[in-house]
């Protein structure tokens, strides 16, 4: 899908103070940062596992927590890091876990595609596409029980609306009004495929309409058009409405997986895409708008490094994992709290 | 003393936890308004509401994700198929999502998940007929439960109610209508007898992973679980008037297994025959004949002798059921056979 030049609208930041959108913008480039630290570090030395990066759709997994309560649950994908940092997952025991190290949020049992820290809501990256989302309206569902007046949010990419659970999980949803989110990262590819190859109708946000579910379909490399949407969508959800299926139109400016070179695609295609990073689009607003001074933004994004360097450090003089310990994680007999 | 049916015992368990866990939900097809395929939850939608109980559309795949979900925060949900064999459509969410995601996220999450589904040939078709116990005592991070009786289902019920993990609860259909001691309605299979304690009316538990001795025996150790548990006691009966005492093991659940308990009996018989109604190959049998003849070997006078269902789809015509699901002549052969040499 070529780059949309409506999507180049300058971002509306009345009504947001700039403590707020700074907060914003320090949330998508730890989401970047966290990543192209990751990259060069399977470039420089052996690194255990894979990884999937969500370069230039941070503005999807940060404008929709945003709008969260710390209490609220979130499922995602194998494409999950920057869902996790969104989310409030400290960089420490996240960069451990690539480093499969035992202070890693998984202890080095998980991996990148299993990220998850469910003192956070985030109760994990599931590595099969699509599986996340019947799970997150379960939390949903399991919300209105308790009365806790949680939502879940599930975020998926394109390629997983193709799968059963998708329809599954909106139907049951719509049915029984869960207060649940279901984000649709429409990234373009799932993996070589474009959505137009791979489904039948390609305006994703149309299939909430077969379930009853309002789709909305929103400009996805607009942190604020983003956060806008999730806003009311939360707030449907939580006032007993029902869900939404949110589709954010954004773009994967990297391959698939790590060195995943996209041959087939046009690299014309990325760099235009590449105009429309959500991060700079932030940072030009805000600018545009005398909300900050370059320096303000270059000093968010050398405080990120530094703390990405801090990670790494951390990760880096961590103990590894003892072969044997898989063993506890295997099950929980701990006795159940009657 | 109670008699109880295993369908009405099985009732009982959950009815229980309900009232003294609100934690505790129903998710399934027809659970509620209908009372479920076998009736094991009639009444329950209008005891507990329609917060606790959820009659779902078809979508055991969605259901059972929503099952492991609520699961994940907060909630003892109980899933329950129509028939174990529906459980494929669902086996992603199964055997990727619930039994893995403990170890996946390092120990944080607890699955306090049971999934009850009826299984066993009933003349219904291959679609409504096989066993499934094999591809989850396979599954690493799911247990797997199979009672034989009234007695059994109420308390393993609700010790799997109780735990913590994932936990396959397979429920005979043959065996819904067994009674305990004393009474019930007659079953039409007489190798399906009635054996164990009577059911207790309050709340109790088996811990999984124990198993039981139903019959005590000194020739040959025969380990059965679900309906060949009932055959295998019926084959002892005959057999004794032979002058062959087999001591019957009912491993109760089969993940985790009672080893033990197995292989205590084997070093005693120093013969073995399992018994299984899931298919013989790479089955429950082959992991029983394993287990006996991998640690029990020094114990063994003849090797170990599976009879276990033909690696076929079970067929619908009754004689050819019949033929595919080990009977009473099968475990009588096997016995002789693995008796022979003494």
């Amino acid at each position: 899908m070529a780059a949309r030049t409506d999507q180049l609208a300058p971002l509306d930041l009345i009504g947001f103070d700039t403590d707020f959108l700074l907060g914003l913008y320090r949330r998508m480039v730890q989401a970047r940062e966290f990543e192209e630290q990751l990259y060069y570090l399977f470039l420089s030395r052996p690194m255990p596992g894979t990884m999937h990066q969500a370069t230039g759709q941070e503005a999807v997994a940060v404008g929709v927590t945003s709008a969260l309560r710390p209490d609220d649950y979130v499922t995602s994908t194998h494409r999950g890091h920057a869902h996790c940092v969104a989310k409030g997952v400290e960089l420490n025991p996240m960069m451990a876990e690539m480093f499969a190290k035992r202070t890693g949020s998984c202890k080095g049992m998980g991996g990148s595609m299993h990220l998850c820290d469910f003192s956070r809501g985030m109760l994990g990256a599931f590595g099969i596409v699509g599986a996340g989302i019947p799970i997150a309206a379960g939390a949903a569902l399991s919300a209105l029980v308790r009365g806790s007046g949680q939502v879940a949010v599930s975020f998926f990419g394109d390629g997983a609306t193709n799968e059963g659970v998708f329809h599954e999980a909106l139907n049951m949803a719509s049915l029984w009004k869960l207060p649940v989110i279901f984000v649709c990262e429409n990234n373009q590819y799932a993996l070589s495929m474009t959505v137009s190859e791979s489904s039948a109708v390609p305006d994703i946000a149309k299939r909430g309409a077969a379930y009853a579910i309002p789709g909305v379909q929103v400009d996805g490399n607009n942190v604020i058009e983003v956060l806008k949407a999730a806003q009311a969508a939360v707030e449907r959800a939580r006032a007993g409405a029902g869900p939404t299926l949110l589709e954010c139109i954004t773009y994967r400016i990297r391959g698939h997986a790590r060195f995943e070179a996209s041959h087939y695609r046009d690299p014309a295609e990325v760099e235009q895409w590449k105009q429309l990073d959500p991060i700079t689009r932030l940072g030009d607003a805000l600018l545009a708008d005398g909300r900050v001074q370059p320096d303000a933004l270059e000093q968010v994004r050398n405080e990120v490094k530094a703390d990405l360097e801090a990670a790494i450090a951390f990760a880096e003089s961590s103990p590894d994992v003892e072969p044997d310990e898989y063993l506890q994680y295997i099950f929980d007999e701990e006795p159940a709290h009657a | 003393m109670r008699e109880m049916s295993m369908m009405a015992a099985i009732r009982e368990a959950i009815v229980q936890e309900m009232q003294a866990d609100p934690r505790v939900i129903l998710l399934g097809e027809d659970v509620g308004k209908f009372g479920g395929a076998f009736h094991v939850t009639h009444g329950l939608l209008e005891e507990f509401g329609a917060r606790r109980v959820w009659d779902t559309p078809i979508s055991e795949a969605g259901f059972m994700g929503l099952g492991l979900g609520a699961a994940l925060t907060g909630l003892r949900p109980i899933v329950e198929l129509q028939y174990a064999d529906f459980i494929f459509c669902a086996m992603d969410q199964v055997v990727n999502e619930a039994a893995k995601i403990r170890l996946m996220s390092g120990g944080q999450a607890s699955v306090p998940l049971v999934i009850r589904a009826p299984q066993g040939a009933t003349g219904r078709g291959a679609q409504h007929s096989q066993s499934v116990e094999a591809y989850f005592m396979h599954t690493p991070g799911m247990k797997v439960v199979l009672p034989s009786n009234p007695y059994d289902a109420k308390g393993l019920l609700t010790a799997a109610m109780r735990d913590n993990n994932p936990v396959l609860f397979l429920e005979h259909k043959m065996l819904y209508g067994s009674a305990s001691p004393g009474g019930g309605k007659a079953v039409s299979d007489p190798t399906i007898g009635r054996f164990g304690m009577d059911v207790p009316e309050a709340s109790y538990m088996i811990p999984l992973g124990k198993g039981a001795v139903v019959r005590n025996g000194k020739h040959a150790t025969v380990v059965a679980t679900g309906v060949m548990v009932h055959r295998a006691l019926a084959a002892a009966e005959q057999l004794a008037a032979e002058g062959i005492e087999i001591e019957v093991i009912d491993p109760r659940t089969l993940a985790p297994l009672d080893a033990d308990l197995i292989l205590s009996s084997v070093q005693k018989t120093h013969r073995a025959v399992v018994v299984t109604e899931d298919a013989r190959r790479a089955g429950v049998g082959a992991e029983l004949m394993a287990v006996i003849a991998g640690e029990g070997f020094d114990d063994l006078d003849a090797p170990v002798i599976r009879v276990c269902a033909d690696d076929a789809p079970i067929p619908f015509a009754p004689a050819a059921q019949d033929r595919v699901i080990p009977n009473l002549n099968d475990i009588l052969a096997a016995v002789r056979r693995v008796t022979s040499d003494e």
